[in-house]
């Protein structure tokens, strides 16, 4: 449906986002490749140099970077379990005949929409504090130790936290899902006399795929990137015990300064976020032809 | 005022080509059909002349004024969509003016036009509402008076009617015919209803895979079909088309004979078949007959109440003079 | 259709679900209660949580000691400035691929979302490193250029999938009603889509608005926005639970309450319309 007129329009359009896209992000890219074959340091300008893969080598020699990767992946992982079984759980538990859905999808649904820093910082003082905090608090009322979790148990308590930030997220998305299953395949399989518990797994859950690997990808991108929750609460400790990957390359790059260092690092991130994001949007572009 | 001329207009969708060069011409003030079965090409050319898709090659004239380079809103077109394409957020009353306020014309010449247009078209006490809030005569009422405001140079109508129930059709069929009398403007309608074509077209142009089968009045089609589509194509119900022996005996390859041409009797005629449905209407009386010999199903329209029923044995006499003979490749011999 | 479900049924969900409703919503409930106590009460043990005398003295300490409405107002400029800009380049672009599709569009389309994929920490060096150079760090102007650029293909999305919804022969009906382009999309297109862009708008304002890793690398003092903000708080400050909760409060509340006008957009917008 189209002229050579609106074609050409359309393509004038459409111009200044794509370039800007472009630009966005070659320019950067470019960069940071760059920078990841150079020893460049800000504390010592003018010594900028070519090194090839040191910066690589030094990374991968570095023990701090195979911690950072694991806890990247321990971070990633752990999230991802406790949101998807919890999101369809709970999506499932609020598709449910209740009084009051509206309010308690809300309730359900309110920390996806607070800020990264206030959560951590929440989360840190008033709930996991030591000494002051409300966990503690409890443990004292039934006679327990209080346990200081960031000290102790730092990166499965950043886990709790993210979660808490991403459960809404992947319980909005299962329960829109679960709510256009066609009730009446439900009712055909209850009339075939299957049992809740086999509705839902040869049913509901089948239903549900799609939409879970969907929730998979999509945090998976964003939880490759945590960070302020780690600046907030650990800032990546004790020691590199709740350092992940971005938060090392924000440590190399600006605490240390190692732009060369740092840069390395940004690209193992890419390479890892590319990796997820294949799958994705193979899934999105199938979508796009339906 | 209207005058619009195709010279070897053609179309391509990448390496297909959907009209195959073409020349056609419509006179002022005429009520031209394009009709065809659906993928035919009609509803693509329509939007070449209204200049929403572009020529691949050939010329468009308007008015003897080239016009296969003009945008659109340029070429001084109306036209009416099948979905109506009002403007959902606008008023009835906006939506009428809009093409109005495009072309920068003054408010109260606006005004005069708005009204006479709602007048005529019973609108005056809908111009408030939103389209949403109207039934789909009165939607397709507001498009026509959309396109009627502009005083266009030719009316364009893409398929109008067919979002509407048996009944509205009928009777915006009419009031569309009327406005054509009214008016006295060019008017270019696509549909692949032949019913509505033979009713309200001065020239009916068949189309088929892009290519212009036959022009000419609903009755000259009706009579003298060029080929053996437009012979299945015109007329309801279609002709019956007869080949082999019986087609022989007439030095045809194909010979083709309308249902109300066949005289139908219980007791003697040319062939003998058994009536397999029988359709009373009471005004008409159809009968789809099997076992003749000559194909398949032949159709007869019988006038009035006949009684003659499912199984029945029956004889058939075609009109002699009402016999189309077409040759091998279908065409019509005269 | 709906089937008749005992009442004791029912009760037994409702109470499940308000228990573990209120239980996620609790760390909320309980930062906006404790903003109302005095410091004294904050770290009162045993907790209360109705009985104590509600103040809003921390509401006025917090705003005079630290410049919230500077950093409300960052907020609020870099959010809404990001998202407009975003508006502006994104409602032609989705025009285009919307109304006259091209062989590329899908692809365009794709590649567009990719850049999305890219993790900021991969991107970080060069950007700190330029808007250094040019003068743009904790700059309002620098936050402005990284969000919307961060977000574009999100509006982009979100604005195609609306637009898609509409009809093109109602394009082509203004089109042939003598509408230029412009009138076009000024007129016809974007009344239309005036929900859409709304529910696109809202989903980008929050998203821009909780940003915080741009937020807390490119700022300082002058730029930075309530992320930056509450993150400054993380100690010693944060020990005093009843400003912290104050300043948290003031900080979410805004986008929380945005936040469920938007509920059913978010999934639109945050799947790229894999899940409807």
């Amino acid at each position: 449906m189209a002229t050579q007129h609106s074609r050409s329009a359309a393509r004038i359009m459409i111009s200044p986002a794509v370039l800007l896209l472009l630009a966005w992000m070659i320019v950067p890219l470019a960069l940071t490749i760059y920078f990841s074959l150079l020893r460049y340091n800000l504390l010592m300008p003018g010594t900028e140099r070519f090194v090839g893969f040191l910066n690589y080598r030094l990374f991968y020699e570095n023990p701090a970077f195979w911690t950072a990767m694991l806890n990247t992946l321990l971070l990633v992982g752990g999230v991802l379990i406790v949101t998807v079984v919890g999101g369809i759980l709970l999506a499932i538990l609020l598709d449910q005949p209740i009084w009051g859905q509206g309010i308690v999808r809300i309730l359900v649904i309110a920390p996806f929409f607070v800020m990264p820093t206030v959560s951590a910082l929440v989360w840190k003082n008033m709930f996991m504090n030591p000494v002051s905090g409300l966990f503690a608090e409890f443990s004292k009322a039934v006679g327990l130790q209080p346990f200081d979790f960031l000290t102790h148990a730092p990166l499965a308590s950043i886990i709790g936290i993210v979660s808490w930030q991403w459960l809404p997220f992947a319980t909005l998305i299962l329960l829109t899902a679960i709510q256009s299953l066609d009730s009446e395949q439900m009712e055909a399989a209850e009339m075939d006399g299957a049992s809740p518990l086999s509705r839902f797994w040869y049913i509901t859950l089948p239903h549900l795929s799609r939409a879970i690997t969907v929730v998979i990808l999509i945090q998976t991108i964003f939880l490759l990137s945590v960070f302020a929750e780690i600046l907030v609460t650990t800032n990546g400790g004790p020691g590199v015990a709740s350092t992940n990957l971005t938060y090392l390359v924000y440590a190399r790059s600006l605490l240390n300064f190692d732009v060369g260092g740092g840069s390395a690092g940004g690209v193992v991130a890419i390479i890892l976020a590319n990796i997820v994001a294949i799958f994705l949007m193979r899934m999105i572009g199938k979508n796009l032809d339906a | 005022m209207g005058r619009i001329t195709l010279d070897k207009v053609t179309k391509k969708f990448g390496d297909v080509e959907v009209i195959p060069p073409l020349d056609l011409t419509i006179n002022d003030g005429e009520f031209v059909v394009f009709v065809g079965p659906s993928g035919c090409g009609k509803s693509t050319l329509l939007r070449l002349i209204a200049g929403l898709e572009d020529v691949t090659d050939g010329e468009i004239r308007i008015d003897g004024k080239p016009a296969t380079d003009l945008p659109p809103a340029k070429r001084g077109l109306a036209m009416v969509f099948q979905s109506y394409a009002l403007y959902p957020h606008m008023s009835v009353r906006k939506n009428i003016a809009f093409p109005m306020k495009m072309a920068g014309m003054p408010e109260d010449e606006q005004k005069r036009r708005i009204e006479n247009a709602a007048r005529a078209l019973n609108l005056t006490d809908y111009l408030d509402r939103r389209p949403g809030q109207l039934s789909g005569g009165q939607r397709q009422r507001v498009a026509i008076g959309r396109a009627i405001v502009r005083e266009p140079a030719a009316f364009l109508f893409d398929e109008p009617l067919s979002n509407l129930d048996a009944a509205l059709r009928v009777g915006m069929r009419m009031e569309i015919s009327e406005l054509h009398k009214k008016l006295d403007t060019t008017m270019i309608y696509v549909t692949h209803d032949q019913v509505e074509a033979m009713t309200m077209a001065d020239k009916i142009v068949v189309l088929r895979a892009g290519n212009i089968e036959q022009v000419g009045s609903p009755l000259e089609l009706y009579r003298n079909p060029r080929n053996t589509f437009v012979a299945g194509f015109i007329g309801s119900p279609k002709m019956n088309l007869i080949e082999g022996a019986e087609a022989k005996k007439h030095d045809a390859a194909t010979i083709g004979v309308r249902p109300e041409h066949i005289d139908v009797s219980a007791s003697e005629g040319a062939w003998k078949g058994r009536i397999g449905v029988a359709e009373h209407l009471g005004s008409d009386t159809f009968f789809h007959v099997h076992d003749t010999g000559l194909a398949e199903t032949l159709t007869i329209r019988a006038g009035g109440e006949v009684d003659l029923h499912h199984g029945d044995t029956v004889f058939l006499t075609p009109q002699a003079d009402k016999i189309h003979r077409f040759d091998g490749q279908g065409l019509r011999i005269s | 259709m709906a089937r008749a479900v005992s009442t004791r049924r029912k009760a037994g969900y409702t109470i499940a679900a308000w228990i573990i409703g209120l239980a996620i919503f609790f760390p909320i409930l309980w930062t906006i209660v404790t903003s109302f106590k005095t410091e004294a009460e904050a770290i009162s043990s045993p907790p209360s949580f109705m009985f104590f005398q509600w103040t809003t003295e921390n509401y006025s300490t917090v705003m005079e000691r630290s410049n919230y409405f500077r950093h409300f107002w960052n907020s609020v400029v870099i959010s809404l400035g990001s998202t407009v800009l975003g508006l502006i380049i994104a409602i032609p672009a989705a025009w285009s691929m919307a109304f006259v599709p091209a062989k590329h569009t899908k692809n365009v389309l794709m590649w567009m979302l990719s850049t999305k994929m890219l993790p900021p920490v991969g991107v970080l060096i060069p950007i700190y490193l330029i808007f250094r150079d040019v003068g743009l760090l904790d700059t309002k102007t620098g936050l402005v250029i990284v969000l919307t650029l961060i977000n574009l293909p999100i509006i982009v999305w979100m604005l195609y999938t609306y637009f898609k919804e509409i009809p093109g022969e109602i394009l082509e009906a203004s089109r042939m009603d003598g509408a230029s382009l412009r009138d076009e999309i000024i007129y016809v297109l974007t009344p239309m889509a005036v929900p859409g862009i709304a529910s696109t708008l809202l989903l980008n304002v929050i998203l821009a608005w909780n940003e915080a890793f741009w937020t807390l690398n490119l700022t300082a003092a002058k730029a930075a926005p309530l992320t930056a903000f509450i993150a400054s708080y993380s100690s010693p400050e944060g020990l005093f639970y009843a400003k912290l909760s104050a300043a948290s409060t003031m900080a979410i509340a805004p986008i929380l309450i945005l936040g469920w006008f938007s509920q059913k957009q978010l999934v639109r917008g945050l799947t790229f319309g894999a899940v409807k």
